[in-house]
């Protein structure tokens, strides 16, 4: 048997001294929930604040005359589109137009992009990109090892930010970003997350790492009844299920288009050639054969990660993610099925553990956050 | 450290026993609550269900994972715990009082004599690291 060491974030030590329940999550120690409890860190996020550790993340910058021309060739998304401080969400796809990544692309400028990645995939992104500069004018540095990545997520995540920076976050947009100062510590601060609520994810040097946690943790009052929570891994699934968004490995993965996950709204094939661009614009004109729904329990039970789905008593898909959802009280999942069945109101059929439930396809983000 | 009353008896799946003359009362130990995090959903069986020794007689659910429950002991299941349906957080929070799931007639009422006594069920949770 061969002894794995797991990768650590800077907050590996805060992690256990607040009690995290540590897990192997690819190859990373990272605290799957803390001493409240999955439902409570959840319902935090949702009312209060919520914070996360997302240190495990990858960086790649990508610098040089051709910066956008090179990224605009591997991504689904139009960067040519982008302003300066602002990022976009987007998809790695391969030749059969197939996912090798969902991530962010942030514009510092017009010859520096900054993509963050999945922490299971930094490696493969990694070759995946390298092996695709050729000759093109971009120098690429892996600097996943040079940033600490906190999110503050949640309704307080301004009023907690905003006392430790000179910089004006109301100015910063959604899907915007910057760089300052926080608690003096030099970082990008962009309005982003992966919980369905207002919020922010900071980017700085490791070594600052649990400075800025506790300052967080101090601004929003933890410990207090509605103070911040730190939130750990199965929060952050079953917050960004309920806000309906995908995660690579199960909504997305090599053999899945991103037409066929809900991810057109970030597909341009318009925009140009891209690797996949042929084959997703195939897809297009064809339409998928399967589409990805959400769907909504209507017998007691619970879905799972890779239960089958089935209409009229033939197997007709899988479930991607499945789970109870915490703040909508119900139990939900993102599955894909036939683009026949892939209707709202769609009466489906789930393998639970040998009993077929019926669940029903509903609309998608189950929740989404009154502005 | 999980907490581990002495007056039960434990099973290496985690389960706990009360006995009452022939009948006993199962549920899962502080440590098993824990172990599953926040417990939303238990499945049952109805009363008048048989089961022999180490069957798996429902599940319990928290967020991230089902996990079966298991009898100790073989018998026929007399009453059910249906206040778990509506609440079932009391396993987290009272895993040995309110949130005993079914009581069970032993078939061979010596059954619970041999489980795990509290400070061999301590020792078995020790030397499982």
């Amino acid at each position: 048997m061969t002894e794995t060491v797991l990768k650590k974030t800077p907050l590996n030590r805060l992690h256990r001294e607040l009690g995290g329940k540590m897990v192997d999550f690819g190859g990373w120690d990272m605290p799957v929930q803390y001493t409240a409890g999955v439902i409570e860190e959840h319902m935090r996020t949702r009312t209060a604040a919520g914070l996360f550790d997302v240190s495990h993340m990858g960086e790649i910058w990508v610098e040089g005359n051709d910066a956008i021309r090179f990224v605009n060739s591997l991504t689904t998304n139009d960067v040519t589109k982008l302003s300066d401080r602002q990022a976009h969400y987007s998809a790695l796809t391969n030749d059969n137009g197939g996912v090798v990544d969902d991530l962010l692309v942030y514009r510092f400028g017009p010859e520096k992009l900054l993509l963050v990645v999945n922490a299971g995939t930094t490696d493969k992104d990694w070759e995946w990109i390298a092996s695709h500069k050729e000759d093109q004018d971009v120098v690429l540095t892996n600097a996943s090892a040079d940033y600490c990545q906190i999110a503050v997520q949640g309704p307080n995540a301004v009023a907690i930010l905003q006392p430790l920076t000179d910089v004006n976050l109301d100015e910063i947009k959604y899907y915007w970003f910057t760089t300052g100062r926080v608690d003096g510590v030099e970082s990008i601060i962009s309005r982003t997350g992966y919980t369905g609520e207002d919020g922010f994810e900071v980017y700085a040097a490791p070594e600052f790492a649990e400075q800025l946690w506790n300052k967080f943790l101090d601004a929003g009052k933890y410990g207090g009844e509605h103070g911040i929570l730190p939130a750990g891994l199965a929060a952050r699934n079953t917050l960004r299920l309920e806000s309906g968004m995908s995660l690579y490995g199960h909504e997305l993965a090599d053999d899945i288009s991103p037409l066929e996950a809900g991810l057109g709204w970030i597909t341009k094939p318009q925009k140009g050639d891209f690797i996949g661009r042929d084959a997703i614009t195939e897809l297009k004109e064809k339409g998928p054969k399967r589409k990805l729904v959400g769907f909504e329990m209507i017998d007691r039970g619970i879905a799972r990660d890779g239960f089958d789905v089935y209409v009229n008593d033939k197997k007709v898909g899988y479930v991607t993610s499945g789970s109870p959802a915490p703040f909508l009280k119900k139990n939900i999942g993102l599955a894909f099925v036939p683009t026949e069945f892939a209707n709202i109101g769609q009466e489906i059929k789930i393998d639970v553990r040998g009993k077929l439930l019926t669940a029903a396809v509903i609309e998608t983000p189950f929740y989404r956050r009154k502005k | 450290m999980a907490n581990i009353p002495e007056n039960l008896r434990y099973s290496k799946d985690h389960e706990w026993v009360s006995v009452n003359g022939d009948v006993v009362s199962i549920g899962i130990t502080d440590y098993a609550q824990s172990s599953l995090g926040d417990v939303v959903y238990i499945d049952l069986p109805r009363v008048g269900d048989r089961f022999g020794t180490h069957e798996a007689f429902g599940s319990v659910e928290s967020v991230k994972a089902v996990s079966e429950i298991f009898t100790p002991v073989a018998g026929e299941v007399v009453e059910v715990n249906d206040g778990l349906n509506d609440a079932p957080e009391k396993v987290n929070n009272d895993p040995y009082g309110d949130a005993w799931f079914i009581k069970v007639k032993m078939e061979n009422p010596g059954e619970a004599d041999a489980m795990l006594s509290a400070v061999e069920y301590e020792e078995y949770l020790s030397s499982q690291g």
